[in-house]
């Protein structure tokens, strides 16, 4: 997994369970599987639960009682549709934009730097970088960047490439950009992963066998890859489309951004509506289940960690 | 080698653009610590240090810092002790519904953080209990457990069962087998875990929003400050942070090349 390129050695060699002490593993298990049992599981029940709560007889503003209100998911759907769409268009648009700025940086450091192991480290430092940063200030470093009176934005309408009643911040593009942004370092690291492990003899093989280097690309590669490119791509498009920072007014959105987040975000905190909040919720997590599903089938669960 | 390289420079240069997109916004942050601010950080008024020196004149900025560092600390410990267990458990152990258990430990990392959020504070509604800088902690424990798992684990993957056993063959009880052999040798990937755990949990927002109540986090602050205008000061934390992260992670690498130098050179 992507987060093993933060861990020193990967080296499997003496990975095959051993010992079948059931105890000790227990000892060992428990406290943990306990924890995310308590504090993981519990809470998605809870959010099923809340998801078909009725309003309270009494009228009162966030109090609700115990149901069965499949119509919470229905009214969640036919008003927030437009917000559901635009997530996933979002996540699918940046996770794209992130896989194509990652995959050539990625084969950079992993296959063309592969002599030089202190540069390798010192790039994939720089790759992380931005998690060094706290997420919400290069957020809106990126906002005060293309704000209105900004320098870019001086002069893009100075040079009439937008005209001058034309902005960036709080339109679409802007928010895309911001996700793409984000979540680049989720894409390169899994991808560098598997392309640091790339044999190069394939390759030279496939050029043997006067294949053009746009075919050995096409036909060795990217196939050799994809385990990297899926794991990259299911870890930038879960969060991109939970996220509501970036869509936000007060980083990159505008009137016209608001994700499934941030509907579940302004129902949870401030409208206390969280029957709507918690349909919204496990919607997502569905979504999300049914990609996870996916690849658990494809690639089983040894390599999911 | 250069028949199926992508032409010599394109992919270099690609790569420079790449990382100057990726550290515009963090060279962005740096430089506007510097500014000369009055009312907002928005137009660059003057080279100042003013920032830097009165850090905590800015209401609100040095307590949100404290109360991460203190929040990151504790989670760390709690997530990097439960994940190193299961990390154990997981490479050296063969139990059942191992299957299940790789899924328990990979599905936090795959939920999206306003799930998490919510579920957890869905569940504290439902039990009534109030919100504030334990229940933080426990949610941050709750997302830092897998990564440390995947980090640990990576560690005792590559450790020679071999030198438990000599250390057994000499009569050294379990107890001193963990502590003087398998300890000392995880500890690296143990201190890595704790450091992704902890850099995890400082700058965790969206579940902490959601869990907070009325504590504030440095993130939070940063958040309910955006609709006004981000202070200088926490620019000069945020840049602070990322200096001492950057000098920590390139000192280790350095120490590591010439290590692995000097090995190589006794081979």
């Amino acid at each position: 997994m992507a987060f093993a390129a933060f861990g020193s050695g990967g080296g499997g060699k003496h990975s095959s369970p051993t010992k079948s002490n059931g105890k000790v593993a227990l000892f060992l298990l428990i406290p943990g599987l306990s924890y995310l049992g308590l504090f993981f599981l519990t809470p998605l029940i809870s959010l099923v639960v809340t998801s078909l709560e009725a309003p309270d007889p009494s009228g009162a503003i966030g109090v609700y009682q115990y149901g069965f209100e499949i119509n919470n998911y229905v009214y969640a759907i036919q008003t927030f549709w437009p917000h559901i769409a635009r997530s996933f268009t979002y996540a699918l648009i940046a996770t794209v934009c992130a896989l194509l700025i990652s995959y050539p940086l990625a084969y950079f450091i992993g296959v063309r730097l592969r002599t030089r192991p202190l540069l390798q480290g010192l790039l994939l430092t720089l790759v992380i970088a931005p998690f060094f940063i706290s997420f919400l200030l290069r957020t809106f470093a990126w906002r005060q960047i293309f704000s209105s009176d900004g320098v870019v934005m001086q002069f893009l309408h100075a040079t009439h490439i937008l005209a001058p009643d034309q902005y960036i911040a709080g339109t679409d593009f802007m928010v895309i950009f911001g996700l793409t942004y984000n979540f680049i370092p989720f894409m390169t690291l899994p991808l560098y992963t598997t392309l640091e492990r790339l044999d190069l003899r394939l390759l030279e093989a496939s050029s043997d066998l006067y294949a053009s280097p746009a075919t050995t690309f096409r036909k060795v590669t990217l196939p050799i890859t994809m385990p990297g490119i899926i794991s990259g791509t299911l870890l930038t498009f879960i969060p991109i489309a939970g996220d509501f920072v970036n869509a936000s007014p007060e980083f990159l959105g505008g009137a016209k951004t608001a994700m499934i987040g941030n509907v579940v975000q302004s129902s949870f905190l401030e409208t206390m509506d969280y029957p709507t909040a918690s349909a919204l919720s496990v919607m997502l997590m569905a979504v999300i289940l049914v990609l996870v599903s996916v690849y658990v089938k494809k690639s089983g669960t040894e390599d999911l960690l | 080698m250069r028949k199926f390289s992508l032409g010599k420079w394109t992919l270099p240069v690609y790569s420079t653009l790449a990382f100057i997109y990726l550290l515009i916004p963090i060279a962005y942050t740096f430089v506007f610590s510097f500014n000369d601010t009055f009312k907002s950080n928005i137009s660059w008024r003057g080279f100042t240090f003013d920032n830097w020196v009165n850090v905590c004149d800015q209401q609100g900025v040095c307590e949100a810092f404290g109360s991460s560092v203190l929040i990151g600390v504790i989670s760390t410990l709690i997530a990097t002790a439960m994940g190193t267990a299961i990390a154990i458990a997981i490479v050296r152990y063969r139990f059942k519904a191992r299957s299940m258990v790789n899924l328990l430990l990979f599905l936090p990392m795959a939920t999206p953080e306003v799930v998490l959020g919510a579920g957890l504070a869905s569940q504290f509604l439902s039990m009534g209990v109030d919100k504030g800088i334990v229940t933080i902690i426990i949610a941050h424990v709750m997302f830092c457990l897998s990564f440390v798992v995947v980090t640990v684990k990576a560690r005792v993957a590559s450790l020679d069962p071999a030198l438990e056993e000599a250390g057994r063959d000499l009569y050294a009880s379990p107890s001193q087998v963990f502590w003087k052999i398998t300890f000392p040798l995880l500890l690296p990937g143990i201190m890595a875990a704790a450091l992704l755990s902890f850099a995890l949990s400082f700058d965790d927002f969206i579940i902490t929003n959601f869990n907070a109540g009325p504590a504030t986090t440095f993130p939070k602050y940063v958040y309910t400050a955006a609709s006004k205008g981000i202070p200088a000061e926490a620019n000069v934390v945020g840049s602070a942070v990322f200096l001492f992260a950057i000098l920590v992670v390139v000192t280790v690498q350095v120490r590591g090349a010439i290590k692995a130098k000097r090995l190589a050179a006794i081979k």
